[in-house]
């Protein structure tokens, strides 16, 4: 147990170590910034002053460490566009981002569950192959698309729910939230379920594979066989069984909605961090997508080991290998 | 174990669905060669573009009496042909980053399967880390930083995917290694090169050509959504992709066609190799059910 979460702590720094090298090398190569920042016919005295003040005649070695120590506190730089300090705008945005995932997430268990139960249980059913083959069409349709479908029936054609933004939000322990007011939750639906998609079609997926093993299982055979109902032998023994595969990757997936919020989000114009991240590849502003992607990467770290350790936790099996 | 050709398409037209999935792609193939051919006009000739007959609907007749099945757009261009010349664009970027990730993922693979030990477990580990990010978020950082254009978005495509490409060729090497063929060639004396690249590697290619179909559909997809998000391909380079996200800004004023149209043909696209690639994989598999 112990081994394992060494290993991956190890693992994690150096990966993470990795991509801030290969990202400063990739902005060291791509020229001075000092042609954005000063002005073109500012005197050349100026230029270098700005220059050595900034410490951008150092050797590059020099400027990376500079980078990294700076880094460890937490600094990645202030935002061109915005001036405030990059990784204080991504955790500022992360809530709204946050709660479209949470919302996201509880859509795919809750109805990718039981159709993957049943999907797998009457596997032979016109309604199970329906389910699986627009699983199929849920993991390979772009999100975008789904968004656009989602809005041209429901925003355009029914006039039921807004086309996008963020509703009304209230403060809940701290935290603006749009959770708990009718106008966030109008606003929550449609973006809610585009980022659904990919969730609930994996989820529907690992269920139905699943099922469709235990059942040919003794114990299911044995239920059958005395006669237990269906519903009874699906909630009560086979879910069990199924539920540990379905742990596991709802905790990788997390991580996966939150980078995939960036679709999501610019369709819906909803205000988080993949929209903000998108507004600032466009506008150049680098150092928000570099603390973006320093954050994203130290956030599947973590969550790819504690996913990791809780299979241990729950599976004996995994523990022993 | 040889079939022919023609029995091997037989085979592959026995389920309905691939058949007639096959022939869609086909025909987006056709089209995409024909473009400039078949549209009724050619929509980046800016003398053949009259802003007057702009977003008609779908079905209607401009001015000059071009007949404009899809429609237009707030140029007056007529959505079919862009759909055709898009669909020009997004197949070769599909085509031309699987061709390089499958040679260049490849000989990763049979290289890391050949030489084994640390070299194997180094570039393993890489592919390891790799796959726990999602495809388009890796893609997306990279075009970042790269910039936009056909090229980076085609090399990011390629950095993103040539990892399932090693990881499949190894699985496949690692069987064909141990097999007696590899040992007497080995006896030969031949060059590990000519042991991997002529000997090995032809007998990975039918799980290779698989997932090259399924990652084809993906490499479309991938340049399909950042070319949506506005970070993809420019302006003069217009997949279908870009047609969905110039159309997305006339949506919201009901101007529908402009969007969906080159939205359901990109679905179509990516659901028709999907589905080939299905079918490819249940013939290289004939114990897998169904």
């Amino acid at each position: 147990m112990l081994r394992l979460l060494v290993r991956r702590a190890i693992e994690g720094v150096v990966v993470v170590a990795a991509t801030s090298f290969v990202v400063f090398l990739a902005i060291y190569m791509l020229g001075n910034p000092i042609q954005v920042l000063a002005s073109p016919d500012s005197p050349p005295e100026v230029i270098q002053r700005v220059t050595a003040s900034l410490g951008l005649d150092r050797p590059w070695h020099e400027q990376y460490w500079r980078f990294v120590v700076n880094a460890l506190h937490g600094d990645l730089g202030v935002s061109f566009v915005h001036a405030q300090p990059s990784l204080a705008l991504i955790f500022g945005r992360l809530p709204a981002t946050l709660e479209l995932v949470v919302f996201a997430m509880i859509v795919a268990v809750v109805v990718g569950l039981p159709l993957g139960l049943v999907a797998g249980y009457w596997p032979r059913h016109w309604s199970s192959q329906a389910i699986s083959s627009l699983s199929v069409l849920g993991i390979s349709v772009p999100a975008f698309w789904v968004g656009l479908m989602l809005i041209i029936f429901f925003s355009l054609e029914w006039r039921l729910l807004p086309t996008g933004g963020r509703g009304a939000t209230v403060q809940v322990a701290g935290i603006e939230t749009s959770l708990f007011t009718l106008d966030g939750l109008r606003h929550l639906v449609l973006p809610g379920f585009t980022l659904a998609t990919l969730p609930l079609a994996v989820i529907v997926r690992l269920v139905r594979t699943g099922v469709r093993e235990q059942r040919r299982a003794d114990y299911v055979r044995f239920g059958r066989a005395m006669g237990l109902s269906p519903g009874l032998l699906l909630g009560r023994y086979i879910l069990r069984n199924v539920m540990v595969p379905v742990v596991t990757v709802m905790g990788l997936l997390f991580g996966t909605l939150v980078a995939f919020a960036v679709v999501t989000e610019t369709v819906f114009a909803w205000p988080g961090s993949g929209k903000l991240i998108i507004d600032s590849i466009k506008q150049s502003d680098r150092p928000v997508v570099i603390a973006y992607l320093l954050f994203v990467v130290v956030m599947f770290m973590v969550i790819n080991t504690v996913v990791d350790l809780l299979t241990a936790l729950v599976d004996p099996r995994v523990r022993l290998q | 174990m040889k079939q022919s050709l023609f029995a091997r398409i037989r085979e592959f037209a026995d389920s309905r669905v691939a058949l007639a999935a096959g022939i869609l792609l086909l025909l987006a193939c056709a089209a995409a060669l024909l473009a400039s051919v078949i549209s009724p006009q050619n929509p980046y000739d800016l003398s053949q573009l009259d802003i007057g007959s702009g977003r008609l609907p779908p079905g209607s007749r401009s001015g000059d009496g071009i007949l404009h099945i899809l429609g237009t757009d707030d140029q007056g261009r007529d959505v079919l042909s862009a759909i055709f010349y898009g669909l020009r664009v997004s197949l070769v970027v599909g085509v031309v980053s699987t061709l390089v990730a499958a040679v260049f993922g490849g000989i990763v693979g049979l290289w890391a399967a050949y030489r084994g030990g640390r070299v194997d477990a180094v570039l393993m580990r890489i592919v390891d880390v790799q796959l726990s990010f999602p495809a388009v978020l890796i893609a997306l950082m990279l075009v970042a930083f790269l910039g936009n254009g056909l090229d980076k978005v085609i090399i990011a495509i390629v950095l993103v995917q040539w990892a399932y490409y090693a990881r499949t060729v190894r699985a496949a090497a690692l069987v064909e290694r141990e097999r007696e063929y590899v040992e007497a060639a080995r006896c030969l004396n031949y060059s590990a090169p000519r042991i991997m690249l002529g000997h090995i590697l032809p007998n990975c290619l039918a799980p290779l050509s698989v997932i090259a179909t399924v990652q084809m559909a993906g490499a479309i997809a991938i340049e399909a959504t950042l070319s949506f998000l506005g970070v993809g391909l420019p302006i003069t380079e217009p997949s279908l992709g870009l047609l969905i996200a110039n159309g997305y800004q006339f949506m919201l004023s009901n101007k529908y066609w402009l969007s969906v149209y080159p939205g359901l043909c990109l679905i179509a696209l990516i659901g028709a190799i999907n589905i080939v690639g299905d079918r490819l994989r249940e013939m290289s598999n004939p114990r897998e059910e169904g």
